[in-house]
């Protein structure tokens, strides 16, 4: 089978499976009929449905709030149920098998780069291109398989495909299990177009998509306030990124009038466009504004905000949404234009300062946090800094490894945290627990590796991916010992505030709840499984990248050169290890490995050995400790500046002006026209009709002498008659 | 048959209406079955337009032409090209869809109510098909007196001062435009001795710039007020807040396309000049913006629902308009795309409201919440609806948005950048309206029992949910129906625009690189 010319299928699988859920789930998994979600407080207004009355909106409504079942309570439910089960996890599968057919078919290919355009989905009109030649504003519907799109699509349904698996134990007594699973298709969906898609504005397709999903599941649990209003602040934060990422396409296209990956990387490519080192031009115009754009999906500075507040979501979403896969869009994103940045040096230095700066800030408020989940939220922004950090002094492929063990330890890490919540019924507060090691050891040797991968411990996968950012970041061309530095600190924090996870969660002295503590118990298979395959994937994944200082067989070295096509302009100016001695390149990992076990070691003796230490710091730094534990106070300083102030207070102040000035004009034009005519019609009546009444005024009062006589009565011309005749003939007579 | 097409689509509901008035008024159910019948047969009768429309042929099409009014000029003309076809397109869908439902939130001079909406249905398709100025200002015209009963006698409280602000302020609008109208026929006599409305014929008229500046501000103010553009807008919160249901659809979904629709059909092709002015086009473009981010700016602050999404009409009519005034193809595209979503998605919209209006009759935002766990149906189609006014990606919002985007960042980087802010606030105020309506947790008793939406509801949203799917997955067939008309109107306006821009043209991009540093 050709795999390859049916990468298109590769995202309708799940998209089927979300489609048959979201049309038809609801019959397969009938909800009870006490869904509804009431206010405490709220009143019936008919009395013959009083089912609501469990616990108000409440039990059912937290993230693993409900009640477990146990031993044999996992798993049960309706045939219809199983058969969502197999579903939508097996339409994943199903495109991971594909991708792997297709991966498999690619990597036979000589140039590794393989486009099937389907139609023309965007097809705008003719324009002029910045020059004044005419281009056509469209955009294909068309896929393309690379090896970069290649690594990603493998993440995207491997690692998902096990998030699944682990969900149908996790969410089995969750109500609405059909839309969760509906959702999670339709994300895999997207995400497969955004990293399948063959140009800038289908990618965008995916972009936006993965963001609707995202908002969906960070609201699954919409009952809650918090839920919906974390699943809104996601999407809008996300909209400003969205906002440059559309500029930038729209500079693209009216510089190079396309959008398609291939093209763009000829044009840019050609020799026609030189590097911009001298200033910022429109290259480092458009790669700024594409960053703008990952800074909003991959959770950088300044709009990393929403990803802590997004573990509001049931915690598979958090391990597969805003660990794994959707986060790492931007940097996926900015990977695809390395042909772009590459000759952009000042955005390259910006992405990379953004990257360093966002590491270190998201590493010191995990420090403090004691929410497990808000501790991993941290840590995969940090993460995602580091792999900005690469993609700042050019190490792409770099970026990209780093992206790839980081997929399956972060994943872990997050499903571990969840398996932790699901023994603890509910709990995420670490200071509520202790000792877990041996109730619940699938999920502790499993996060134990992950955390020993992420803190850098030689031999596992996270190692290879930050020891080999950390030296890009001293030795590369445009890399500088401060960015080494706040890598290297970074590091340490990180080992450090895992540890002081694993300290908290499974070690030392129980703090756990009595009552909770009766009910803790290991998770069912489906969550167990998932966790070993990402575990073994987590120690072992780093030895595709291995250092070239270790004098392995190349094949140790795959990872680099399968990605080799993909950045082949990159690689080109990026061969400059010969620049420093391997005698640096020792210590510096050497330095790095002892940072890192450092942390550990302080983290151990803080959180196991002197657990009052911790406590006295707190006392003693109090101002920093409150800093840390507000994360900054930046989201109070966004919410004062930009949600209240620009976007509330300016909607305020427009509306009340709309009001009295502009339709006060209206209204006052209104007004005015009954004013005059208020003025016309007393003018009318006093002047003009006026003149006319005193015409007949004037005419009546000249009357009266005539009225006088003209009485009407017969007996009065009589009289009249008699007088006249006899005043005639007086006259004559007198005469 | 064919050669009359348009007139039989034109007549059809006017022809349902004169049986209507046959029915005696208390067979009401009788009057409901009928109009939604011809209702129906209006849509149905309008389809052939589509298939016997040549996309490649410029100009316009199914032209008729009868004698109407000899000693004045005025005739019976009318013609589709691609921008009217799409437009009486929605109309007869959205016409029919407002019918449909009005079934049962309609109980007072039911009779009196669909005599006014097909008068309505005929002076709107009269509208977009007029090829003659002044059969086009009788249509204009005719739309106001049944929209001005529709506000006025079925509305809400404050009906009356609604639908008189309404009549009143786009009748000032259209005398104005008359005045235009008149300029340009005089001129016409005065210059080829014939009197006529004929808009082929007057667009051969050689007028000097400040004449089409007068002519085009006088046209400007009538088609301003219908759009409505910033500052002439706030008759239409009140309308739409008092309108009923049916009447909000009609009037946001296609009575503002009208204004729309007069800048390009008119204030264009026939002042190019003065299109091209630049302080005309600078004005134009800025009211446009000022309307994109004030329109969205005030509706996020809305209490009230349906103020709410009249003000976000504003918003999105902002940048039909501004991509109108790019003057290049993919603003107008764009602009004649999104003027066709605007309606599908604003039209959803209204009836949603609608929806609930009719169960708990207020449209206070802080009446409602948690309705998702109530009505999970509704729940889904306002989703669909918001996501498709908010311009996701593959719904239909995003395409028009996009193209009118390119289109203003081709005419101006400084425009785009501004108008793009309208898409964060479009999502921030929609976002928004949809956790306090739907999202949380229950808060009003009297929500408890809402009934979800019924077949017939359902019925009225599906059409408009498959067509926005359909243009945002695969909007190639409306860009090709509008390919000619874009073109000729950019062509009127920029003649040789087509050609590139030839003082420019043997520039590399990497000078252009140097000449932007």
């Amino acid at each position: 089978m050709n795999f390859l010319d049916q990468i298109w299928l590769i995202p309708l699988f799940p998209l089927l499976g979300a489609v048959l859920m979201l049309l038809f789930g609801k019959k397969l998994d009938p909800q009870p009929a006490s869904d509804v979600a009431v206010a405490p407080g709220v009143e019936h207004t008919h009395d013959e449905h009083d089912t609501h009355g469990h616990g108000h909106g409440h039990g059912h409504t937290h993230d693993h709030g409900h009640d477990h079942a146990h031993g044999g309570g996992h798993g049960h439910g309706s045939p219809l149920k199983i058969l969502v089960s197999l579903l939508c996890p097996g339409m994943v599968l199903l495109s991971f098998l594909f991708s792997l057919g297709a991966v498999m078919q690619l990597a036979q290919l000589p140039t590794k780069v393989h486009q099937v355009v389907q139609f023309t989905w965007l097809a705008g009109m003719p324009f002029h291109m910045l020059d004044g030649r005419i281009a056509t504003f469209s955009a294909d519907w068309g896929f393309l398989l690379d090896p970069l799109s290649a690594v990603m699509i493998l993440v995207v349904t491997g690692v998902g495909f096990l998030i699944h698996v682990y969900s149908v134990g996790y969410m089995a007594h969750d109500n609405g299990y059909y839309r969760f699973f509906g959702y999670l298709n339709l994300f895999v969906f997207f995400m497969l177009m955004l990293v399948l898609a063959n140009n800038y504005a289908l990618l965008f397709v995916g972009w936006e998509g993965v963001g609707l999903c995202s908002y969906l599941l960070i609201g699954f649990y919409y009952q809650k306030k918090s839920a919906a209003d974390a699943g809104k602040k996601a999407f809008v934060v996300n909209r400003v990124g969205d906002a440059g990422f559309i500029l930038g396409m729209l500079l693209l296209y009216a510089l190079l009038g396309t959008s398609r990956f291939v093209d763009v990387n000829h044009a840019l490519q050609s020799g026609q466009f030189h590097a911009e080192t001298a200033g910022f031009g429109v290259l480092s115009a458009i790669a700024l504004l594409f960053f703008t754009g990952a800074t909003g999906k991959s959770a950088q500075f300044p709009l990393y905000v929403w990803l802590p507040d997004a573990m509001e979501g049931p915690t598979p979403v958090s391990a597969l949404i805003h660990a794994a896969t959707m986060v790492t869009a931007g940097v996926y994103m900015v990977a695809r234009s390395a042909a772009l940045f590459q000759l952009t040096p000042a955005t390259s230095s910006i992405v990379a300062s953004v990257g360093a700066f966002t590491a270190i800030l998201a590493a010191s408020i995990a420090l403090v946090q004691n929410d497990i989940k808000r501790v991993l939220a941290y840590s995969t922004v940090s993460q995602l800094g580091y792999m900005f950090l690469a993609l700042g002094v050019g190490a792409y492929w770099v970026a990209i490894f780093h992206l790839f063990p980081h997929a399956f330890f972060k994943a872990l890490l997050f499903l571990c945290s969840g398996s932790v919540i699901h023994a603890m019924g509910g709990e995420q507060d670490m200071r509520r627990m202790g000792a877990l090691k041996d109730k619940i050891p699938v999920t502790h040797w499993t996060m134990w590796v992950a955390s020993l991968a992420i803190a850098g411990i030689p031999g596992l996968a996270g190692f290879f991916s930050k020891d080999e950012i950390l030296w890009q970041a001293y030795s590369s061309p445009s890399g500088s010992q401060v960015l080494w530095l706040i890598g290297l600190v970074t590091a340490g924090m990180t080992a450090f505030y895992m540890w002081r996870l694993m300290n908290m969660t499974f070690y030392g002295k129980s703090h756990v709840a009595p009552e909770v503590e009766a009910h803790i118990h290991e998770s069912p298979a489906t969550m167990t499984v998932p966790l070993t395959v990402l575990a073994i994937g987590s120690a072992l994944g780093g030895w595709l990248g291995v250092p070239k200082l270790w004098g392995l067989p190349e094949s140790f070295r795959a990872f680099e050169h399968w990605l080799a096509p993909a950045f082949a302009a990159a690689a080109a100016e990026g061969e400059h290890g010969g620049a420093h001695g391997a005698s640096i390149e020792w210590i510096l990992m050497s330095v790095s490995v002892a940072i890192a076990i450092i942390g550990i070691a302080v983290a151990r003796y803080f959180y196991h050995t002197k657990p009052e230490i911790p406590e006295k710091l707190e006392l003693r730094l109090k101002p920093l400790y409150g800093l840390l534990l507000n994360k900054w106070y930046v989201d109070e300083i966004y919410d004062f500046l930009f949600v209240n102030g620009l976007a509330k207070g300016g909607g305020r102040a427009m509306a009340a002006f709309d009001l009295s000035v502009i339709d006060g004009a209206v209204n006052g034009a209104g007004w005015f026209t009954r004013f005059c005519s208020t003025i016309s019609m007393w003018w009318d009546t006093w002047i003009i009709d006026g003149a006319v009444r005193l015409g007949s005024f004037t005419v009546k009062l000249l009357s009266y002498p005539v009225c006088f006589l003209q009485t009407g009565r017969v007996q009065a011309y009589a009289l009249f008659f008699v007088v006249g005749v006899l005043a005639f003939f007086g006259y004559y007579v007198i005469r | 048959m064919d050669q009359h097409l348009l007139s039989l689509v034109l007549f059809t509901p006017l022809a349902g209406l004169v049986v209507l008035l046959l029915i005696p008024s208390r067979q009401k159910d009788l009057i409901r079955v009928w109009a939604n019948l011809v209702g129906f047969v209006g849509f149905l009768i309008s389809l052939p337009l589509v298939s016997r429309f040549d996309r490649s042929a410029g100009g316009f099409q199914m032209v008729e032409r009868a004698g109407w009014i000899p000693s004045l000029g005025a005739q019976y003309l009318v013609g589709i090209d691609g921008i009217s076809l799409l437009l009486i397109m929605l109309t007869t869908l959205v016409g029919f869809l407002a019918i449909l439902s009005s079934w049962t939130a309609i109980q007072d001079r039911v009779k009196e109510y669909y005599a006014m909406f097909l008068l309505l249905q005929t002076g709107m398709l009269g509208v977009f098909m007029a090829l003659d100025f002044f059969l086009f200002y009788v249509f204009w015209e005719l739309v106001l007196v049944p929209m001005y009963f529709i506000i006025g006698v079925w509305g809400g409280p404050r009906k009356l001062y609604a639908a008189i602000k309404f009549f009143l302020y786009t009748l000032a609008g259209s005398v104005l435009m008359l005045l235009g109208i008149l300029t340009l026929y005089f001129q016409h006599a005065q210059q080829f001795g014939s009197y006529t409305f004929e808009i082929s014929e007057l667009m051969k008229l050689d007028l000097p710039l400040g004449m089409q500046q007068w002519v085009f501000w006088a046209f400007f103010l009538g088609f301003a007020i219908k759009v409505p553009m910033f500052p002439f807008h706030t008759w239409l919160p009140d309308a739409h807040v008092e309108a009923p249901t049916a009447g909000s659809v009609i009037l946001a979904s296609v009575l503002l396309k009208m204004g729309t629709y007069g800048f390009i059909r008119f204030s264009l092709p026939l002042l190019p000049k003065a299109s091209m002015d630049a302080t005309i086009v600078k004005t134009l473009a800025v009211l446009s913006i000022i309307g994109i981010i004030y329109g969205a700016l005030v509706s996020l602050m809305q209490a009230d629902w349906k103020k709410l999404v009249a003000y976000s009409s504003v918003s999105h009519l902002g940048f039909c308009t501004l991509g109108i005034f790019a003057l290049n193809p993919n603003g107008l595209a764009g602009s004649v795309m999104q003027q066709l979503n605007h309606g599908i998605s604003t039209g959803m919209l209204f009836l949603i409201i609608g929806v609930l209006y009719e169960r708990r009759h207020t449209r206070e935002i802080a009446e409602y919440g948690g309705l998702a766990h109530v009505m999970p149906k509704y729940a889904v189609v306002f989703a669909i609806a918001m996501l498709s006014s908010a311009g996701l990606p593959l719904l239909n919002g995003f395409v028009g948005e996009f193209t009118i985007l390119q289109g203003a960042f081709e005419a101006s980087h400084v425009w785009a950048a501004f108008a793009v802010t309208g898409v964060i606030l479009g999502a921030a105020y929609l976002l928004w309206l949809y956790q306090r309506t739907m999202l949380g947790q229950v808060t009003n008793g009297k929500n408890l029992h809402l009934a979800d939406l019924s077949p017939r509801e359902l019925a009225v949203f599906l059409p408009l949910m498959a067509w926005a799917l359909w243009i945002g997955v695969y909007p190639k067939p409306y860009f090709e129906i509008l390919e000619k008309p874009v073109a000729q109107i950019v062509e009127r306006v920029r003649p040789g625009y087509f050609q590139g821009a030839a003082q420019a043209a043997r520039t590399s991009p990497a000078e252009v690189v140097a000449g932007v540093r």
